[in-house]
């Protein structure tokens, strides 16, 4: 009878148990039902609703194109001050950094470690300014129909801006291009993303041409043979304000894109994984390596640039068909399928602006993002390691005057003189220039965000979950993880618990059987 | 005099097979969760970990109701008696084939020396396993859809008290299973621990004549 009982507890309890295990997993299944609509929602792709070739206003030869910027503010009313009001057009954002207090930090002032700055060198880099006629005054970006609708929202492949200053090649034909406009492109925006910094996915590591058009294991979001999700239905844009930054230049935790914007936080299935989103960002795991399909620049140094071949500049190129060193700029590293490194972060990052003071001790930090166990999460990000031009008077980092074709300039990529080039430089920022120039390291951190892998393809626990110098994370600090850490003396102490345990029992048993032998 | 008892009954032999399975696994599973090997894998380790754990505590509040039904609770009451006697008979006496202090019957299963280690195990080293490894699985934890955190413990601390268990765990089996071959042959008290039957000493005899009075 009392056995009866006992069995009878016991199935009880332990079907309590089960239940409570299975139960959980019929309450996360519900965010499975979120991403099935998720992939309803986005397979709709966007249709062009108005065909702008019909239109009369757009039947004209246009000669200049900021005509056709008034053209289309005849029909799009005010939409052009949205422009002017976002970032996008004046090369800076103001922002609240810890200790600097309210900034404008843009293009304008802000020094990156590859081309280094774009003061001075306006004229190339407006390329992708969506301007025409960029120059650094009020009246510039005051002027309405200076603002150039047709970079964002061109349907050709053909809209080439470089005319100088940010204005189009003389051979576009603008007709042509006005009648083709319509929602943003993956196009459009990967003109000048993409190709930031001089080349295919030189700056970002993660965003690239081949995005265009990639299978799910290279961006699962993006994918040709797969959701195929354009840039701006992530960024999404109200009045022209888009959603999203990268901290290359931005500072504030506000207005970012973000996993959660689509998919919830908890959005697994398995309750340990969910429990892993309170420290670690989802592209930590869910993007193993970046650059999967063309190289990524990982070092830039400048210090060996300005070697001539019988007097004239000249270039190397690596196994991977990408320029390892140029007369103009200096030696470069490539890699593909790049493991990213991690940090802790919390959303806010410091700057180095331009006259700011720094000593070489260790690499100097382009940006510093902020943040800790305490109240970061874990993210991957690219680093990128340059050597470049440093004023060791002064000791801030001289920003070169490089881009000008006519030789006697001045401009370095012409005329090859460090000590010119810095001198003109530093004179259009307003800087002090000692006349010396030195090179120092720096560093610079692009968090990772893109080419998100399916989720077979996502990182395992042992990547992570591992001793020390074997997983990802092992540098870093202040938390203690399974796997990873351990505490050494205890571990000692252990081990010889178990080794003494072992000894002791031997030796019993040998005496043992020695006694019973003599006996 | 001697006699084939029934000493060991089928709940209690269950409950010791099991607790031997289930702690073996989680020793296995725990070390290379530790980091101290690789062979099932961080995340299959992990799985099986869990499992046999939430196994483990079901016997566990199971045992505990069958130790107080049954009153078998009163094997534990530690007692000083004949402790230094099975001390010396360890150290010296089981060299010299003299006999063991204490004659083992059926209310009296264990010796001094065993029921110190057993409830030892029982108060100490059980309850820290479980306490610890608690805190562990639910260090991060789903309710109502949301995430929360233990926030009085760290991690380091529930990590490092969880492997001490763990080692002395480990010490405890490797003599315990030293431990069995000491019976009156090597391999009775396996055999007993399979079958449920010893031959001991029986008092049997006695209680009849009370009886029967």
């Amino acid at each position: 009878m009392k056995k009866n009982i006992l069995i009878i507890v016991f199935f009880n309890f332990l079907a309590i148990v089960l239940f409570n295990v299975f139960w959980s997993d019929v309450e996360s299944s519900k965010a499975n039902t979120n991403l099935v609509e998720l992939k309803q929602k986005f397979s709709k792709k966007k249709k062009k609703i108005v065909d702008h070739s019909k239109f009369e206003i757009l039947q004209q030869d246009f000669i200049n194109p900021t005509d056709v910027t008034t053209a289309c503010i005849s029909c799009h009313q005010e939409r052009h001050h949205e422009v002017m009001e976002s970032n996008h057009w004046n090369w800076e954002r103001e922002e609240y950094i810890e200790g600097r207090g309210v900034t404008y930090l843009g293009k304008k002032n802000i020094i990156n470690n590859f081309c280094i700055g774009a003061t001075g060198n306006e004229q190339a880099c407006a390329k992708c300014h969506i301007g025409y006629g960029y120059e650094k005054n009020e009246v510039f970006f005051a002027t309405e129909k200076n603002v150039d609708c047709l970079a964002c929202h061109n349907g050709v492949d053909d809209y080439i801006k470089n005319g100088g200053w940010g204005k189009p090649n003389d051979k576009v034909d603008l007709k042509l291009v006005a009648q083709s406009v319509g929602h943003t492109s993956k196009a459009n925006c990967g003109t000048c993303h993409f190709f930031s910094g001089g080349g295919n996915n030189v700056k970002h590591g993660d965003l690239e041409v081949a995005q265009l058009d990639c299978s799910r294991e290279v961006d699962v979001h993006m994918a040709s043979d797969g959701i195929d999700l354009s840039c701006t239905d992530c960024h999404v844009a109200e009045n022209h304000n888009i959603k999203g930054k990268l901290y290359s230049l931005s500072s504030e935790n506000k207005n970012r894109a973000t996993c959660e914007d689509c998919h919830t936080s908890i959005a697994h299935q398995n309750d340990i994984l969910n429990s892993h989103t309170k420290k670690i960002a989802c592209q930590t795991c869910h993007i193993p390596t970046y650059a999967k399909e063309n190289a990524t620049k990982m070092t830039w140094d400048w210090s060996t640039a300005g070697k001539l071949k019988d007097g004239k500049p000249y270039h190397t190129e690596d196994e991977m068909g990408n320029h390892d060193y140029l007369s103009i700029k200096g030696s470069f590293t490539w890699e593909k399928n790049v493991k990213p490194e991690y940090i802790f972060f919390n959303g806010t990052a410091d700057h180095y602006v331009f006259g700011d003071k720094a000593d070489t001790l260790s690499p100097i930090q382009i940006n510093t993002l902020h943040g800790s166990y305490a109240d970061g999460k874990i993210i991957p990000v690219k680093v990128h390691r340059a050597v470049q031009p440093y004023d060791p008077e002064n000791k801030i980092l001289i920003q070169p005057y490089t881009f000008n074709p006519e030789k006697g300039s001045g401009a370095y990529w012409t005329d090859f003189d460090w000590v010119e080039a810095s001198r003109i430089g530093q004179k259009k920022l307003g800087l002090p220039f000692s006349g010396k120039v030195d090179f120092a390291k720096t560093e610079m951190y692009w968090p990772i965000n893109h080419m998100v892998s399916p989720k077979e393809n996502s990182m395992s626990c042992v990547e992570c979950h591992t001793r020390a110098s074997e997983g990802r994370l092992f540098q870093l600090a202040g938390f203690y993880m399974p796997g990873r850490d351990t505490t050494d003396w205890l571990d000692q102490a252990g081990k010889w618990l178990i080794l003494l345990s072992i000894l002791g029992v031997v030796t019993h048993a040998i005496i043992r059987v020695y006694f019973k032998i003599i006996n | 005099m001697k006699k084939q008892v029934y000493i060991y009954k089928s709940f209690e032999r269950f409950w010791h097979w099991a607790q031997a399975a289930l702690i073996s696994l989680l020793m296995f599973t725990g070390f290379e969760i530790h980091g101290s090997y690789k062979i099932l894998g961080f995340e299959n380790a992990v799985n099986v970990h869990n499992w046999s754990s939430i196994a483990l505590m079901v016997l566990i509040v199971f045992t505990i109701f069958w130790h107080f039904t049954t009153g078998e609770w009163k094997q534990y009451i530690p007692t000083l008696n004949k402790l230094v006697d099975q001390v010396k008979y360890y150290t010296y006496g089981i060299f010299h084939g003299h006999p063991h202090p204490v004659t083992k019957t059926v209310r009296k299963k264990m010796n001094p020396l065993q029921v110190i280690t057993y409830l030892g195990l029982k108060l100490i080293f059980i309850p820290l396993m479980v306490f610890t490894g608690l805190l562990y699985m639910l260090f991060r934890f789903m309710y109502g859809g949301q995430l929360h955190s233990i926030e009085f413990f760290s991690l380091d601390s529930i990590a490092f008290w969880h492997t001490l268990g763990a080692y002395f765990l480990v010490q405890f089996v490797i003599v315990h299973v030293y431990m069995t071959t000491t019976g009156h042959t090597v391999t009775e008290n396996i055999k007993a621990m399979i079958t449920g039957y010893e031959e001991i000493e029986v008092e049997e005899e006695k209680k009849k004549e009370v009886v029967e009075v």
